[in-house]
């Protein structure tokens, strides 16, 4: 079984794209709650410069002293940002755009200046190459073990361990971070640390799916999740798993129509966007329109309500409450009107005798609630 | 080669007259971007482009530039579209949305991209130029569509200058002028993807964001009126495509787009340290200033203090005293203060450490001091 899997090349696949999936997502949830979004954008293209200077320094592409080195990079593009930002020059969205470009920049003038003796290729940095995962192998035992998925992997774990460590510590710096200082829970510690896993992460990723599809499942699942429901738990949950399942969606339709196995894979979580956008239980578009409805109606019924109850008994009902004087005097079109005095006659609220409208004893209450809401059960 | 000989080379001169261009749409259209804290727009629009340039190409079936640049068009004015609509009607905040939206149109890009390398095999070998952007390959012809979309971008903005103007500074103000305030954002949004598109072939997606914010956020370092920044941001993006473009041609494998930006860079680096008035070095000097002056004052009134407490007012402070009333020791403020002849070091007697008293320009300074409403 075991060895099935590791000479099985769509499970090698799908397997580190799930990876890479669900490691993202994990801090993803965090960083998209912060606002820390389009920070991630610069993290993940800022760490093409460390991987270069380390390669530079040690003649190594990847590795723990690789990784590290371009983590360390990936924060210093967070670092300069926040200064450049707090010096009040620039704001800080264009702090965000003026720093990683320069450092990517600097990153590709120095591939391309070694690009006979460096194999980072500037395409892959961007694209990622996760169907060619199984090429890079370590030997673990008897398996043959892909070294993106090992690194990947590790990171995983790290996130996973990150966040169920520091549970309560994040959730209160993502809410309320006011308190969290206050509590003295370092929430600007947290995030660096945040920040640093996430340039890790970035760093390990880059070789299946390249940066800007990295961007991808950092933000689209844990975006979808917050769509989803309320519960933070949850939302990890759901988060992961739409990154799971968009790994392996994704690698299916990318052998299908033959196209980039990361972009499909990260096609697939925008099409989770897209419907939780569209049929989530209480903050989708269809849920919220269908609110809307409910509400309108439901404040239409009570303005019929108060206009019968106004105008009850007095001299001027004979012209007040008929369906004539709601067109007339309430200014609702004609379509309104009789939707209304449906819906009133539905609920029992009204009744109608000729062009007078009466209120029935329950519609008489719900007045009542609106017009001397003190006087309970009266 | 020789200058001259460079400025001679026909690819040269290509790639520089592109550059211009770039500099000039991208300096211009980028101000109001910064101004209006919309820096990130251009970030997402040019990744949205690379669908477009896809569907463009699938659509003529070649590398036809117009047909790219109007699926870029489509798709990066979709992107912005999305990106607002995602804030309107989610909880999720711009941030997100951005990066959203900026993600899923890259991989529909990729995508798209792989289709057409599989499908239709050599044809797409220009396509890849958009990603990373290659100068050299610019043709003449190209320049005159960089051109065209130039000119109708400066067009607009000029003919249209004061309702750009208030609908970026107040926005609330120029809706109850009665301007539309929706339209000009789109125009100047669809304005933003055009020079995007136009700027992709030579620096690339990536780095088509630093070209719309670099020269702005440099210029806005110099000068507080739209009119000259707008101006001055043209002109730095013209420099640093002019000088990008430049380096690359003299040296030798280096691609255009980075140094494009770095340059670019430089001189966003040079404006926030050095700008008059508003450079972090004036700043710093500045605050070192104030600080020195301050602590002066607080000597010179610290000598007058204890001169009126102690009845006389040639009084001798002692320099011990003098420390223990300031924290740290004031030998520096003392030294100054006695170099500016207001106040003078006097022996007294048996004791060997020096003692300070107030010079009469130096008690005028005080009484000034107490003028302004110092004790």
């Amino acid at each position: 079984m075991i060895t099935w899997f590791f000479d099985s090349l769509h499970a090698m696949i799908v397997t580190t794209g799930a990876l890479v999936g669900a490691g993202s997502s994990l801090l993803g949830v965090f960083l998209v709650l912060r606002g820390a979004g389009m920070l991630t954008h610069a993290i993940s293209h800022s760490i093409l410069l460390g991987i270069v200077l380390a390669w530079m320094a040690t003649g190594e592409i990847s590795g723990p002293l690789a990784l590290v080195a371009a983590a360390v990079v990936g924060l210093l593009s967070v670092v300069l940002t926040e200064a450049l930002a707090r010096s009040g020059r620039v704001a800080m969205d264009a702090a965000i755009g003026l720093v990683f470009p320069a450092l990517f920049a600097l990153g590709v003038l120095l591939v391309s200046l070694n690009a006979r003796n460096v194999h980072i290729d500037e395409h892959a940095v961007l694209l990622g190459e996760i169907g060619f995962v199984w090429l890079d192998t370590v030997q673990i035992g008897e398996w043959a073990v892909p070294r993106a998925m090992l690194a990947v992997g590790a990171l995983t774990l790290c996130n996973l361990l990150f966040v169920t460590l520091c549970w309560k510590e994040l959730k209160l710096a993502s809410f309320d971070i006011a308190l969290a200082h206050a509590l003295g829970f370092a929430p600007g510690l947290l995030f660096y640390v945040l920040l640093g896993l996430t340039s890790a992460t970035a760093v390990a990723s880059f070789d299946a799916v390249g940066v800007v599809l990295f961007l991808a499942f950092v933000i689209v699942p844990p975006s979808a999740a917050l769509l989803l429901t309320d519960r933070l738990s949850l939302v990890l949950l759901l988060a992961v798993a739409m990154a799971v399942a968009s790994s392996a969606i994704g690698y299916v339709l990318a052998l299908y129509w033959n196209v980039s196995i990361g972009g499909m894979m990260a096609l697939v979580t925008g099409a989770f966007l897209l419907v939780a956008w569209i049929a989530g239980p209480r903050h989708g578009l269809v849920a919220r329109a269908v609110r809307l409805r409910q509400v309108r109606a439901e404040n239409d019924a009570r303005s019929l309500v108060a206009h019968l109850y106004n105008h009850e008994g007095g001299p001027e009902a004979a012209e007040e409450n008929t369906v004539r004087a709601l067109h007339d005097h309430l200014l609702w079109p004609e379509a309104q009107t009789r939707r209304v005095i449906l819906h009133g006659l539905d609920r029992g609220l009204v009744e109608r005798r000729g062009e007078r409208l009466h209120l029935t004893p329950k519609g008489r209450a719900v007045a009542f609630q609106i017009f001397e809401p003190w006087r309970r059960g009266n | 080669m020789t200058l001259l000989a460079l400025l001679q080379d026909y690819t040269v001169q290509t790639v520089l007259a592109g550059a211009v261009l770039l500099g000039l749409t991208s300096g211009v259209l980028g101000a109001f971007a910064v101004l209006r804290r919309q820096s990130l727009i251009g970030d997402v629009l040019s990744h949205a482009a690379l669908p477009g340039i896809c569907l463009g190409f699938l659509a003529a079936g070649s590398r036809d530039l117009p047909s790219l640049l109007t699926g870029a068009f489509l798709t990066g004015t979709l992107a912005a579209v999305t990106v607002l609509w995602l804030t309107r009607t989610t909880r999720l905040k711009t941030d997100a949305a951005l990066g959203i939206v900026l993600g899923i149109f890259f991989a529909a890009g990729v995508v798209l991209l792989t289709y057409i390398q599989t499908t239709q095999g050599a044809g797409q070998a220009g396509l890849d130029s958009f990603l990373f952007g290659q100068a050299a390959a610019l043709l003449r012809s190209d320049l005159w569509i960089m051109g065209g979309v130039t000119a109708v971008a400066l067009i607009l903005i000029l003919a249209f200058w004061k309702e750009f103007k208030v609908a970026t500074f107040d926005p609330g103000f120029a809706t109850t002028l009665g301007l539309p305030v929706l339209a000009l954002d789109l125009a100047l949004t669809v304005m933003i993807a055009l020079a995007i598109v136009v700027g992709l072939q030579m620096v690339g997606v990536v780095l088509m964001t630093a070209m719309i914010i670099a020269p702005a956020a440099a210029a806005r370092q110099w000068v507080d009126r739209l009119g000259p920044m707008v101006a001055l941001s043209a002109g730095f993006g013209i420099l640093s495509g002019v000088l990008g473009a430049g380096l690359s041609a003299a040296g030798r494998g280096l691609s255009t787009g980075p140094l494009i930006v770095l340059v670019a860079s430089a001189i966003v680096t040079v404006s926030v340290l050095a700008a008059p008035g508003r450079g972090l070095l004036w700043a710093v000097l500045r605050d070192r200033r104030a600080a020195r002056r301050l602590r002066a004052r607080q000597v010179l009134l610290t000598l007058d203090r204890l001169a009126r407490d102690h009845a006389s007012p040639g009084f001798r402070s002692d320099e011990g005293l003098l420390r223990a009333y300031h924290g740290t020791p004031p030998r520096r403020a003392l030294a100054r203060l006695e170099a500016e002849g207001l106040i003078r070091a006097v022996p007294h007697g048996p004791e060997d450490h020096r003692h300070w008293e107030l010079t009469p320009e130096g008690q005028t300074r005080v009484n000034e001091f107490r003028l302004d409403g110092e004790s």
